[in-house]
């Protein structure tokens, strides 16, 4: 509650900064509270910083959130450094040379709260529309009566709707946590979030609920069920969504294995190794611009994704003239070589790589997330979402509608009438593997993004991704899609009832079911033959 | 570096496999004495276990730089088994018997122990264990210089419910359905319930190993954290599981200021896989952390760099625990004198060895060994500040008070001789 | 005349298999007990282990050709039956354990004990008896196997889609026996054995006559399986393998055939898992992995499928291999030659080991073959 009134102290204060130019008396003594590294100590510092009306404070407090603010207790020196790494002097916040022995200001979580509170009240009138989407949501959770003038000021001024429909929620998480005001005016408050609330507000809500009583706990009663009920409506929305995306994940992994298992007929144990090299394109993509061009950092992934098919299509390449080609006509076979090469792989890969996983990095437009009808989708799996569709349907012009493709569907179906037509066989052959290792190489660029980058990466798939084959049907594209997202969906649909373990179980209980009555997977290529 | 000296078998690749056995070269000066490193280099495991052999060499090759123990040089036997359970139980009777090794250096996870403690009891020799475990065992033959549960997990629940831990009123037990989560969780509700947390404000969830679809799971645990109450995520879950669930939660925005999570198997390397930016603030429970500052740490750390031949080389609990367990077996094995299996069994029991946070760590009669508590909040750059820790070493305890079974029972091979001694009925077992 | 009908039942490499089977069985026992341990001659009481460990692969092996190299049915789930077994024996074995367990309840095994469970689940009954396990040991793979199979041939699930559901059932029991709730020790799975009949079974004597026990055995299978394939029965079992839809125009019931072998199978599966936990001294999920399954598969075909003998090689030979890498400088290497072994002998010896020894003993004059090509399945 101290904290309660030191932002109040901070609220009368910030008024009368807009009335008159910075006052800088007592930043001093704030920040020579930040040498004595006590986390007590940097919480009074913090909020000496925030009253002192500097006009180096947000700086100061933003590069404290950062780990960027340094304390040089020899000298009784506080420096920050800012993003370009320029050291300023925090007392007078000039540009200054920092000694090299400075330490860092450690923060502990309760006091990022606090630095995010006292923060979010001060920007809230930045210039940066991120930086004052940020602020209102930092109010709407500290929500200090303190910030109630503030907040009113900002949203007369707000341009934005999206940003004020956040400042206008702060102000009535405001209103509602103030039991000085009015009823009514809490009751208005506590519509005002059930009407456009989500879980936070729910949240708060549940928590506002203890010590009310009267009108106003009937009315957050009332709330409390509106956002309830529209969440349960979302629920089966969210589901679909975190199944369609499960089942994209899916889909890519297996949609390689679809060309090299279910149009060439090789049993690829080394598919998911593919998937794997894939992924460690895109590792060492990421290093080498983390050291020649950090700027260009977002750029891996564009990058890696034609030198990821590249590589695993070359791998794939060279296992199909090396091993495949002496196997055909012996398709269970290749299961065993492949078997070898997939051994072989991994441990290469462990050797070179070390076998601890490698860091690959998220590039900013595939983090966070954002709502879209109340449902909470992350930019990370729409992409995936979005990619996979995309290489399932260039997979499928490749197949039908270039030359390429089309020797490869002659070659698959009567190779001997291929070669007749004077189709070269071989070659098609190792294109036909190359192409779907690649495909495969593409896939792990993808996963890199969502799972560990290590040598067993392509295990943890290859049982999925074959399930998915067979689900959808041995050579059919369209049937693999289908499979892969009907899996998806219904573990998802599964696991809340059954948790994550039993919902596996009883799906692939189903799927060998399912195989039982339909013995050549959902969509089984018709033709006269009795045996394939 | 000197592996092994045995000759290895003749095989003939290319079909045939003609397979002889190889006869051990004889050395002409004083024998060396044998270590075994029983650890996975191979298979799902060797992503954590792979440091920990190397981390042996490297101690192997400092003490023979010392000269060895009692005027022998030590010669390390690596082998390999390859994750596979069955397998650490035959690789640790080759060590045994074959190799004759004087102590085994090994195993991660508890199955693995659990495989060849029948080996260890039988043939008779000393296994050094490293790694953090459900404890609900003491054995004769085997040292745990790992965590037990009262010496990683309630300290952090008890930090996560002070002023500086956030006053966590809700709990989240997240673990991957093996034994140590399912105990560490089963002694940690217990806790929970006893200090007055409750029973709708705890959710446990089980995930099976390698979980890799975590977008339910993460948004239950922000509807459960929806409750107005502060809420704290425990996660005990394992390994490769880690990555992608700490990918989702930064994906779907669970901050550590909302919603921390402290986890009981995340430590330097793990997080070397994973872009912590988002993940800042998050808090993991250890006996020791690279950030630790230190003249013995620092020193540590600038040998296994030089060891490794890597700047990014980085440390973690489970290395200092073989730190640890070393330093113990080679103090024990001068104080008596001889590599005796027994004696030094004996021997151990009250020997203290200089850990890497300040300290000193003591072999107690129960074979765990004294640790501080360390809690740390994830940094942007893969490494933890130290936020909180003991005042003093803990105790390790094997047998946990929390539980039904194990309450009554006490391990002591000093006085009792006994690893399972039920006070209550006053015997052994 | 019995004897040479025998001889002519075995063929030449039948015979040496059995010498061989057979002479281990009476030597490791005398040179393990009776020669002293510095005897050259002495054999070490973990070689007897190892050899055990062996012994029981083989026999899996053989269970696996019977359906992969004589009917054609690749399956991907027999680890899974060979677990079931080793499960059923290790239930016994935890019974057995009694009072002696670390919290030394009566009945309850000790992870139900810390688990809070307090009483044994249904399942768990009647495993204190040995007769009532060993039946389990056959009856649980066995009727696994024969519901899967009726399902799956009655509906003619053929070729890939076979194996790839009999991939899927092994993941799923991987997964269900994982589970702590199940009941079956979760990932810790069942291990501390003490007694096997009254017998402790780390003592050496326990150890020696396991191997005995496992030797005898697959020297039983080997020669039903023997029987099987020289029968009338076998005849049409290669059929079904070279042309099924032929077989079944001729008449054939070609679902029942394959569900009885099948069957057969699992249950020779589930007996050498049975021996083989109380000889390791541990039975968890890990061995439901597919790549057990997938590992079995290579013995076979390292051996040479479609050759009992080559079978039981190959097991023997991958997995003694396998040990001999794993120790010293080789350990971070051994993947790359067993991951280049399996290339090597899919392409350069189709016929496996088995077929290699007959060529050279061919080339130089020898009566005994290799399988040919037709008997090693390459028929397309």
């Amino acid at each position: 509650m101290r904290f309660c009134r030191l932002l109040a102290a901070l609220a009368v204060l910030l008024c009368a900064m807009f009335l008159s130019p910075a006052r800088a008396e007592g930043v001093d003594a704030a920040l020579d509270r930040f040498l004595a590294d006590s986390f007590a100590e940097t919480e009074a510092a913090i909020g000496g910083v925030a009253q002192s009306g500097a006009p180096q404070a947000v700086a100061i407090l933003q590069a404290l959130g950062e780990r960027r603010l340094f304390a040089h207790p020899a000298s009784r020196g506080v420096f920050w450094r800012d993003a370009a790494g320029t050291a300023f002097d925090a007392r007078t916040g000039l540009p200054a040379a920092m000694p090299g022995d400075a330490v860092v200001i450690r923060l502990n979580n309760r006091l990022r709260n606090v630095v995010q509170a006292a923060l979010g009240t001060m920007t809230l009138l930045s210039p940066d529309p991120a930086v004052r989407l940020r602020a209102a949501e930092s109010v709407f959770r500290s929500r200090d009566p303190a910030a109630r003038a503030a907040i009113e000021t900002a949203i007369a001024r707000e341009p934005r709707g999206e940003i004020r429909r956040v400042l206008e929620e702060a102000h009535a998480a405001i209103m509602l946590a103030d039991t000085g005001v009015p009823e009514s005016v809490r009751i208005d408050a506590v519509r005002r979030l059930a009407e456009t609330g989500d879980t936070e507000a729910l949240g708060l809500l549940r928590q506002m609920l203890g010590p009310t009583a009267g009108p106003l706990r009937a009315a957050i009663t009332q709330g409390i069920g509106a956002i309830e009920q529209r969440q349960q409506f979302r629920a089966a929305a969210q589901t679909v969504w975190f199944g369609v995306s499960l089942g994209s994940v899916l889909l890519l992994a297996a949609i390689g294995l679809a060309i090299t298992f279910g149009v060439m007929g090789v049993i690829n144990m080394a598919h998911g190794e593919m998937v794997m090299i894939g992924a460690y394109v895109t590792f060492l993509v990421q290093e080498a611009l983390r050291q020649n061009a950090p700027q260009h950092l977002d750029w891996s992934l564009p990058i890696a994704i034609p030198l990821a098919f590249l590589v695993a299509g070359l791998v794939g390449v060279a296992i199909e003239r090396g091993i495949i080609r002496f196997l055909y006509g012996r398709p269970l076979e290749t299961l065993l070589a492949t078997f070898g090469v997939s051994l072989v792989l991994q441990q290469a890969i462990r050797t070179w790589f070390g076998p601890t996983n490698r860091e690959v990095s998220a590039p900013s437009y595939m983090s966070g997330a954002f709502e879209f009808l109340g449902l909470q989708i992350t930019y990370g799996r729409l992409w995936i979402v979005v990619f996979t569709l995309v290489v399932f349907l260039g997979l499928l012009i490749v197949l039908k509608a270039t030359p390429l493709g089309l020797q490869m569907r002659a070659v698959t179906q009567n190779r001997r009438m291929a070669a007749a037509m004077g189709i070269r066989t071989r070659f098609v052959d190792a294109m036909t593997f190359g192409l779907g290792s690649g495909i495969a190489g593409i896939a792990g660029v993808a996963l890199s993004q969502i799972d560990n980058v290590s040598p067993n990466l392509g295990q943890s798939y290859i049982i999925d991704s074959f399930m998915v084959v067979v689900f959808g049907g041995v050579g059919n594209l369209w049937g693999t899609l289908v499979a892969a997202f009907t899996l998806g969906i219904a573990n998802k649909v599964m696991e809340p009832f059954a948790g994550a373990v039993l919902g596996k179980i009883l799906i692939l209980v189903l799927l060998i079911l399912f195989i039982q009555k339909r013995p050549r997977g959902l969509f089984a290529l018709k033709g006269r033959a009795v045996e394939q | 570096m000197s592996l092994t000296r045995r000759s290895l078998l003749g095989t003939a690749l290319g079909g045939a496999a003609a397979m002889s056995l190889g006869i051990r070269s004889g050395f002409a000066q004083a024998a060396p004495i044998k270590i075994g490193i029983l650890h996975s280099l191979s298979g799902t495991m060797a992503i954590s276990e792979t440091t920990l052999k190397d981390v042996m060499l490297m101690l192997i090759e400092q003490q023979n730089a010392k000269g060895g123990v009692l005027g022998r040089k030590l010669e390390p036997v690596v082998v390999d088994p390859a994750s596979n359970w069955p397998l650490f139980a035959e690789k640790a009777r080759e060590l045994i018997t074959q190799q004759k090794v004087s102590a085994v250096f090994g195993c991660w996870t508890s199955v693995s122990r659990k495989s060849v403690l029948p080996v260890f009891k039988e043939l008779n020799n000393i296994l050094f264990y490293p790694v953090q475990y459900e404890g609900e065992e003491s054995e004769r033959n085997v040292f745990y210089t790992g965590a037990a549960p009262n010496q990683q997990a309630i300290p952090a629940v008890d930090y996560l419910m002070s002023k500086d831990g956030g006053e966590a009123k809700r709990w989240v037990l997240a673990g991957t359905d093996y034994v140590y989560p399912r105990t560490t969780n089963k002694i940690l509700e217990a806790y929970l319930l006893a200090k007055g947390v409750a029973k709708e404000d705890i959710m446990i969830n089980y995930t099976p190993f390698g979980h890799s679809d975590w977008q339910t799971i993460v948004s239950d645990i922000k509807k459960f954290g929806s409750a107005g109450k502060k809420t704290a995520v425990v996660s005990t879950i394992n390994g490769d599981a880690n990555v992608p669930f700490y990918k989702e939660l930064g994906n779907q925005g669970v901050k550590a200021t909302d919603i921390p999570v402290v986890a009981f198997s995340v430590g330097e390397e793990e997080l070397a896989g994973i872009d912590t930016k988002p993940l800042v603030g998050h808090l993991a429970a250890w006996n020791y952390f690279q950030s630790v500052k230190n003249p013995a740490n620092d020193a540590f750390i600038k040998a296994w760099k030089a060891f490794k031949k890597s700047d990014k080389a980085v440390t973690n609990d489970p290395m200092e625990a073989h730190y640890i367990g070393f330093n113990m077996w080679v103090k024990a094995v001068e104080k008596a004198g001889t590599v005796d299996v027994d004696k030094v069994i004996d021997a151990l029991p009250g020997i203290e060895a200089p850990n890497l946070t300040g300290g000193v760590s003591k072999m107690l009669a129960n074979h765990h060994i004294t640790k501080p508590v360390l809690i740390g909040e994830v940094r942007a750059d893969g490494q933890f500040d130290v936020v909180w820790q003991t005042k003093d070493l803990v105790p390790g305890d094997a047998w946990t008070d929390h539980l039904e079974g194990s309450k009554d029972l006490e391990s002591d091979w000093v006085g009792l001789k006994c690893g399972n001694y039920n006070t209550k009925l006053k015997k052994c077992g | 005349m019995i004897t040479l009908r025998f001889v002519r039942f075995l063929e030449g490499r039948g015979l040496v298999f059995l010498a061989l089977v057979a002479a281990l069985v009476l030597l490791v026992p005398v040179c393990n007990l009776l020669v002293p341990p510095g005897s050259p001659f002495h054999v070490p009481t973990g070689m007897v282990v190892l050899l055990g460990k062996y012994l029981c692969y083989a026999m899996l092996a053989i269970g696996l050709d019977l359906v992969w190299g004589y009917c054609g049915i690749l399956s991907l789930g027999h680890g899974a039956f060979f677990a079931l077994g080793g499960y059923a024996m290790g239930m016994y074995l935890m019974r057995q354990i009694g009072t002696r367990g670390v919290y030394g309840h009566p009945v309850l095994p000790d992870f139900m004990v810390f688990l809070n469970w307090k009483e044994l689940p249904w399942f768990w009954h009647g495993f204190d008896m040995f007769p009532y396990a060993l039946l389990m040991v056959l009856l649980v793979p066995g009727l696994l196997a024969f519901v899967f199979g009726w399902l799956a041939f009655r509906s003619r699930v053929t070729g890939v889609y076979l194996s790839i559901i009999s991939q899927a059932l092994t993941y799923a029991l991987l997964l269900a026996f994982f589970r702590n709730d199940m009941g079956f020790g979760g990932n810790n799975g069942l291990t501390d054995f003490k007694d096997i009949l009254g017998f402790p079974v780390q003592a050496q004597g326990t150890r020696v006559a396991l191997f005995v026990i496992t030797g005898l055995a697959l020297i039983g299978t080997f020669l039903l399986a023997r029987m099987i394939v020289t029968s009338t029965y076998g005849k049409v079992l290669v059929a079904i393998r070279d042309a099924e839809s032929r077989t079944r125009f001729i008449g054939y019931r070609v679902e029942y055939f394959k569900l009885v072998v099948f069957t057969l199978s699992a249950m020779i599966a589930g007996l050498a898992g049975a021996l083989y936990v109380p000889q390791i001294g541990i039975i968890n999920p890990s061995e439901f992995q597919p790549t057990n399954s997938i590992e079995a598969i290579v013995w076979v075909a390292v051996g040479g499928r479609g050759t009992l003998v080559g079978a039981a090689l190959g097991a023997v030979v991958v997995n003694a291999l396998k040990t001999v890498f794993t120790t010293g400088f080789l350990a971070p290497y051994w993947l790359f030659a067993l991951g280049g072994l399996f290339i090597l002998v899919t392409i350069a010896l189709p016929r496996g080991l088995v077929g290699l020894a007959g060529d050279i003993f061919a080339r130089f004059g020898g009566a005994g073959r290799g399988p040919t090509r037709a008997e090693a399945g390459q028929t397309p």
